[in-house]
């Protein structure tokens, strides 16, 4: 009875707030008023360009800065942005960029060069704790101003040479040098606005705000209300803001995907960040044209630890890699369109295939668990294999389990962490194996090579090779492209044929996106510049 | 009465900073900190990041310092939403919960007394087992349970409410409120169909039916009052554990509250937000379990009695 009366209240009061007709969705309603609904992962941590490290943040940078230069939504091609132009010396060393004379600041101040030379002095100030400072590396003398060796600025290969020109003089010629200014590090802070809430390099003061906050993108912040919403709205002053048809931007701080997939089939977002890998099959056989899935510029693999036994022995590693069967994991686990992978760096990175590849070759493999001592994995010590705990990655490592049993007779155990114990546990090398992933931070192979140079910071293998590092190197005074990649090829090969790590596929991102949105463009860096996007809607006969 | 008041209050101040105290060094014990992130931090650059939060202080000077300005009800920034402090976020976050509690709770009160009263007069009959067997799966069936399930069938199936937000689209409340006062509304409507048998068994009642009143003023003239009791000191818990547990009901239907950004400081290592929301929810379930006391005895002449007279 209770049940039954409390449904039919719950039904009435539902039916009249739906009214009589068909009730407008928020997607419905931003899509005549040019407010795009999207989620947008996690509560941004900061807006602070030059304090942020995540995703959630560089996707609310995107709209509320812009950079020197920045890329074609579609072909990724570096486009003029600030800079209207700009040189390049033959020897590829000295960069000489022309602010537009339209850029301005959103309070109506005119963007200069200088705002350039201050805000990178400050992206590479010690105490700000800027922990992307290292994407200005390129510059002359930025890491030594980083870490305090110089401590005057001026030494740095930054100038204003006048008001509106800015030269920047490289230690090496850096071929994705461009790209790099499209990166949040490099992004043009407001100084006098700065300087009003705290010192030059001092982090978290409010001059992030929205009642404070001075940018130079096509948005400004609206509100910011944590948990809820963050939301922007168009900049009167963007240089370009003939370019801009959105009129709001509504990002909306969802942690779990299930929670998004449902907003976005009730009608209350544009686009998810994610989808759960649990649905996509569903949306696949639907062919629902509303579910996308891109390559993504990023790698998952697993590491080993070269310092523990077995692990040491190249035979035993390469017998790991050997036996996997990385279509099938593509295939029948993952599902989400990922690309089998045999080396680091994906694919068609710039013109760039790695010509090393790991082989699936189980005779092969067990010939070499032999050779290392152990006959059919007669013998094998206890291995184990950790992953951070989510169900992809578990459903992953019991697929390879499995095929590791198959295919060697071996055991290997399953453990799961929780993240920051997982993350702790792999910097201090206390793990056997480990699931990694990394996702390139511009298109250029050395955002994956460098990662495995000895001690690196994110090498976290203890593996080491003299002549690796020695390529890396040698890749950043190459004088042609040619000559960089086949540095990089060897450097590759070296990978594949010490095996401190097992690469497993090439990632995509899976999301909803609606039909409204026009003007999002799929490409491999995830990259969706808002100054293009606007709404139309696709439902035919809407009143 | 206000001895007992006051006597309560005192007691709570050693309870409040011991909860702190553990707290403290218990996520300090917890591998990882607030700066691990999957790119490794720079180690030049975590250690300005370390004298920033004064992390490289001594752990004794750290809890020291933290306790001089929790005095002062100063909780300190957030590691890991630096520009706001923790304090903002309490300020932030805590109308939404404590809304969504009373919206819940009341839909508890309303849905489980009815449900209560009205199975303890027709006992042991249909009219009873039914409402009470409901009442068993609505206090077994968690909230994670139910949420998407309401959220199925109203939200997308029939599309009558918003499946997600909080005070943005009309109705956006009603599914919410529902999902986590239902356990509620069922564990009170078991308590207080016992409180009602109860009483209805005592002779007074006995008499006023004996005098040929009607049931309605029976039940609520004169059984009411004490049949309901045992409910009142399920309050004072349950609002506290309805404030502290709506966590899960706020991450299924996307609610800017408290309980979102507490699970996502201890994910996150944020040990001031961590240790922030501890000491809050530690305040406000003390505070809560001392309201439903002052009611209890303000309610039962017997027990005020004895108080007056120690």
């Amino acid at each position: 009875m209770k049940a039954l009366n409390f449904l039919f209240l719950i039904s009435l009061i539902g039916f009249t707030l739906s009214g009589c007709g068909e009730r407008k969705t928020l997607v419905d309603i931003g899509t005549e008023a040019q407010i795009l609904h999207i989620g947008n992962g996690t509560e941004p941590a900061e807006i602070d360009p030059h304090t942020t490290t995540g995703m959630p943040e560089y996707h609310l940078q995107m709209a509320l800065f812009e950079g020197l230069v920045s890329k074609h939504p579609e072909t990724l091609e570096i486009i003029p942005a600030v800079a209207e132009r700009w040189t390049i010396s033959d020897d590829g060393l000295v960069y000489t960029f022309f602010i537009r004379p339209t850029a301005k600041w959103s309070n109506g101040d005119a963007l200069v060069a200088e705002d350039f030379v201050l805000s990178w002095q400050r992206a590479l100030s010690a105490a700000l704790g800027n922990q992307y400072a290292n994407m200005l590396y390129s510059i002359k003398n930025a890491e030594a101003f980083h870490l305090g060796k110089i401590t005057d600025f001026k030494q740095v290969g930054v100038i204003a040479l006048d008001r509106l020109t800015l030269q920047v003089t490289l230690e090496n010629p850096t071929p994705y040098f461009l790209q790099i200014l499209d990166h949040h590090s490099a992004f043009p802070v407001h100084l006098p606005t700065l300087l009003k809430h705290g010192r030059m390099d001092e982090a978290a003061t409010r001059w992030t705000r929205p009642e404070n906050f001075v940018g130079n993108g096509p948005f400004v912040i609206k509100e910011w209300t944590p948990g809820k919403v963050f939301s922007v709205q168009r900049n009167q002053y963007y240089w370009d803001a003939a370019t801009v048809r959105l009129n709001e931007i509504h990002f909306y701080p969802i942690d779990q995907s299930l929670v998004e997939e449902r907003m976005f089939k009730a009608g209350q977002l544009h686009k998810t960040e994610t989808l759960p890998s649990s649905k996509i099959e569903r949306y696949r056989q639907n062919n629902s044209p509303e579910y996308r899935s891109n390559l993504y510029f990023g790698t998952y693999y697993y590491a080993f630890n070269v310092t523990r036994k077995p692990l040491d022995d190249v035979r035993i590693r390469k017998a790991l890699a050997y036996s996997i069967d990385r279509e099938a994991i593509t295939k029948h686990i993952t599902r989400g369109g990922q690309l089998p992978t045999y080396a680091l760096t994906p694919p068609d990175t710039l013109g760039y295939t790695p010509r090393a590849k790991m082989i699936y070759d189980i005779d092969l493999a067990r010939k070499l668990l032999a050779e290392a001592g152990y006959p059919d994995g007669k013998g094998f010590p206890k291995l184990e294999l950790v992953y951070n705990t989510s169900q992809d990655h578990q459903k992953i490592a019991v697929a390879i389990q499995q095929m590791w049993k198959k295919a060697l007779n071996i055991d290997v155990s399953l453990q799961n962490q929780e993240w920051k114990v997982f993350l702790s546990n792999q910097q201090l090398l206390n793990f056997q194996i480990g699931r990694r992933g990394w996702i390139g931070d511009y298109i250029d192979p050395f955002t994956f090579l460098e990662l495995f140079v000895t001690n690196g910071g994110n090498n976290n293998t203890g593996w080491g090779n003299s002549r690796y590092d020695e390529l890396m190197r040698l890749s950043t005074s190459a004088k042609t492209r040619e000559e960089r990649y086949e540095y990089f090829h060897e450097a590759e090969q070296i990978l594949v044929d010490d095996a401190p790590i097992l690469p497993i596929y090439n990632y995509t991102t899976n999301y909803l996106l609606s039909q409204d949105v026009k003007g999002y463009f799929p490409n491999t860096m995830d990259y969706h510049p808002y100054k293009y996007m606007y709404l139309e809607s696709s439902k035919k006969g809407n009143n | 009465m206000l001895r007992f008041i006051i006597q309560r209050c005192l007691q709570a101040i050693p309870v409040l900073l011991l909860v702190a105290t553990v707290t403290f060094f218990m996520i300090r014990m917890a591998p990882g900190g607030p700066f691990d992130n999957e790119r490794a931090v720079p180690p030049e650059v975590l250690k300005h990041l370390n004298e920033r939060y004064h992390l490289d202080d001594p752990l004794w000077k750290q809890y020291a310092d933290y306790m001089v300005n929790l005095l002062q009800g100063d909780f300190g920034p957030s590691f890991k939403y630096p520009t706001h402090t923790v304090n903002d976020l309490i300020a932030a976050g805590f109308p939404a919960t404590a809304e969504l509690s009373l919206y819940a709770i009341l839909f508890a009160l309303v849905v489980g007394l009815t449900a209560g009263v009205f199975a303890s007069l027709r006992s042991n009959t249909m009219q009873d087992y039914i409402p009470m067997s409901a009442a068993m799966i609505g206090i077994c069936m968690p909230t994670f349970v139910l949420g998407p399930i309401l959220l199925l069938v109203f939200g997308i199936w029939l599309g009558w409410l918003p499946v997600a937000g909080w005070g943005q689209i009309p109705g956006d409340k009603i599914l919410p409120s529902v999902t986590l006062g239902f356990a509620y509304a069922a564990y009170i409507a078991r308590i207080s169909r016992g409180g009602m048998l109860d009483v209805l068994s005592q002779d007074y009642i006995r008499t006023a039916k004996a005098k040929g009143l009607s049931t309605a003023r029976i039940v609520f003239v004169h059984a009411l009052r004490g049949g309901i009791t045992p409910v009142i000191s399920f309050l004072g818990p349950a609002i506290a554990g309805l404030l502290a547990g709506s966590f899960v009901v706020e991450s299924i239907f996307q609610i800017p509250g408290l309980g979102r950004f507490y699970v996502m400081a201890a994910f996150n290592r944020d040990y001031t937000l961590i240790l922030g929301l501890t000491i809050f929810f530690a305040f406000l379930i003390v505070l809560f379990n001392l309201l439903a006391d002052i009611v209890l005895v303000w309610l039962n002449p017997k027990v005020r009695q004895d108080l007056g007279g120690k």
